[in-house]
């Protein structure tokens, strides 16, 4: 078997090891983690034709530099609007290259995004926690965090042409300062005006902003009375309201449970936006009925899974395809669907 | 008691409430709950959050809805409270002895004791699994004796080691990993909440019940 073996140059911080997320342990306190943005991450992994929850990297706005020690490999990058500089070649992220040894990738933030996904043709070594290389970021349990000068291993590491160049990035990925909730579990505990506000005005993100969560800045939201409520079950995208008023949106390795109320939950469709979101964006909730939630949810899952069953497909070779622009001639008049 | 409230949440999970408060008759109703749901074939279910008064229900909102979910869990009601003799024992060994211990002295001066009474307290108590919470194996132990319940420290305390026995309140709890803190330390288990081993990665299930063993140093 063939390994790739990359040298970590340097890792920023909240750089660290993923994969699809480990769900199904929030009874023994232990959240799914796995990508903040999973839509880019399973958009990373299909391009290279890796099953969606493949273990990659997710690098934050600190920025990755590896370099190619030994072998070479197939590398995705896909999620936010992050430069990419792979052995010279500039592009931003949304993009297949090969790195060969002695060549570097340089992944730094860009435009757009929080985040973005480095996947590889090959399986990328590292230790699992309860079945998952997925980074539990609270213990460190799991592939963990990257640090410069760490060596990472790709096992069975394949060179894919025929997958090399452009992902096209789609709408559902890319933030558009929208967040749709449902209002509750808790809002009982909020006076009705608090609801009205945490709904019609913009809240802004702070820098407070890591892989369990989000605060936001904003009006204040007001409680009926100075409560204690028991410890409850917390999930990905509940809206906490903290004594103080301000209210925090939790992410991918929040706390299972906790005593605060919680004013609203932000539909799973919206999260991944919300997190690709920076520090000092706007974000407007709008509140939608449980039944829209889930017609909007299922919609957007098939976007999602028609977009990535069309990228699953490796592209042809040059040759094919212009075979292929031959055959067809001018006759494409867009009606195809 | 109450038949309990179902509440939406987000798009794929209901939070099915039995109450505000906090007592020993709603933990075991929603422990009861817990296992009626995970026994049953609920279709698109995903995962079960049992907590101290409400449960919550995660599914699949491609397979299934609220409406459906609230329905299947309905079917399931009423349940009868989980005793404990249904339940699981574990017995952990817990060493007292000073520097396992920073936080004996001042809970034993709060509660106007000797140190040696509140261990004997402690360790003569049988405690029940209310819920698993905030890090992975805090497993929330309810039953601390009403005579050394003190309330949490009004800042925590950094680096706690794995392992350290706490109490705050009606609950105590053994720390699997090293955390922060504003729970008095009484004591160090050498048992395992997370086993290592893939089968069966945490020792208790919710409902199970525990009690201490005490041991000298050497024993550990």
């Amino acid at each position: 078997m063939i390994s790739a073996l990359l040298r970590v140059i340097h890792a920023g911080p909240l750089v660290s090891i993923q994969d699809g997320g480990r769900d199904g342990h929030m009874r023994f306190g232990v959240s799914a983690s796995g990508p903040m943005d999973r839509t880019s991450f399973a958009i990373a992994n299909t391009a290279l034709g890796q099953p969606e929850g493949a273990t990659g990297l997710e690098v934050s706005l600190g920025g990755l530099v590896l370099e190619c020690k030994q072998g070479a490999v197939s590398i995705a990058v896909a999620g936010g609007g992050f430069s990419v500089d792979c052995a010279g070649v500039k592009t931003t992220a949304w993009t297949v290259q090969t790195l060969h040894e002695g060549e570097k990738l340089t992944i730094r933030g860009g435009a757009w995004g929080s985040w973005t996904y480095l996947t590889f043709a090959g399986d990328l070594k590292a230790s699992k926690w309860l079945g998952h290389t997925a980074t539990h970021s609270m213990s460190g349990f799991g592939g963990g965090a990257l640090r410069s000068g760490q060596d990472i291993e790709i096992e069975d590491a394949q060179i894919r042409n025929d997958r090399t160049g452009d992902i096209p990035c789609p709408a559902f990925a890319q933030p558009d300062g929208q967040a749709r909730v449902v209002v509750g579990p808790q809002d009982q505990h909020f006076a009705p005006s608090s609801v009205a506000t945490f709904l019609n005005t913009p809240y802004k993100l702070t820098d407070a902003f890591d892989r369990m969560g989000v605060r936001l800045n904003g009006p204040q939201l007001k409680l009926n009375e100075a409560l204690s409520i028991p410890s409850e079950p917390i999930l990905r995208g509940s809206v906490q309201v903290a004594g103080d008023g301000v209210p925090t949106v939790l992410l991918a390795d929040h706390q299972t449970t906790g005593g605060y109320p919680k004013i609203a939950t932000v539909i799973s469709s919206d999260l991944d936006r919300l997190s690709q979101m920076r520090a000092h964006d706007s974000v407007a909730f709008t509140a939608v009925s449980p039944e829209d939630a889930i017609s909007i949810v299922r919609a957007e899952a098939r976007q999602r899974r028609a977009y990535l069953d069309e990228l699953a497909k490796p592209r042809p070779s040059l040759n094919e395809r212009l075979l292929r622009e031959n055959l067809i001639g001018g006759v494409i008049s867009g009606a195809e669907d | 008691m109450n038949a309990p409230q179902f509440k939406p949440v987000a798009d794929h999970a209901i939070l099915v409430d039995f109450a505000s408060e906090i007592s020993d008759d709603v933990n075991r109703m929603v422990i009861a709950l817990d296992h009626a749901i995970t026994t049953a074939q609920i279709k698109g279910l995903q995962e079960v959050v049992p907590a101290l008064v409400n449960l919550l229900v995660v599914f699949d909102p491609l397979e299934t809805d609220h409406v459906q979910v609230e329905k299947d869990v309905r079917s399931l009601l009423p349940v009868a409270p989980a005793s404990d003799a249904q339940a699981t024992h574990h017995t952990l060994d817990i060493c007292y002895e000073a520097d396992f211990s920073p936080d004996l002295a001042a809970v034993a001066k709060a509660c106007g004791m000797s140190e040696d009474a509140v261990i004997q307290a402690h360790s003569s108590a049988r405690y029940r699994v209310g819920m698993y919470g905030f890090a992975p194996g805090y497993a929330y132990l309810a039953g601390v004796p009403e005579a050394i319940q003190v309330p949490r420290k009004t800042a925590p305390v950094r680096d706690i080691p794995a392992g350290s026995v706490m109490i705050a309140g009606p609950q105590c709890l053994a720390t699997t990993i090293v955390m922060p803190t504003g729970w008095s330390i009484i004591g160090h288990t050498p048992a395992k909440i997370m086993t290592g081993n893939p089968d069966r990665p945490f020792l208790f299930d919710v409902g199970d019940t525990v009690s201490f063993n005490r041991v000298r140093r050497e024993a550990l």
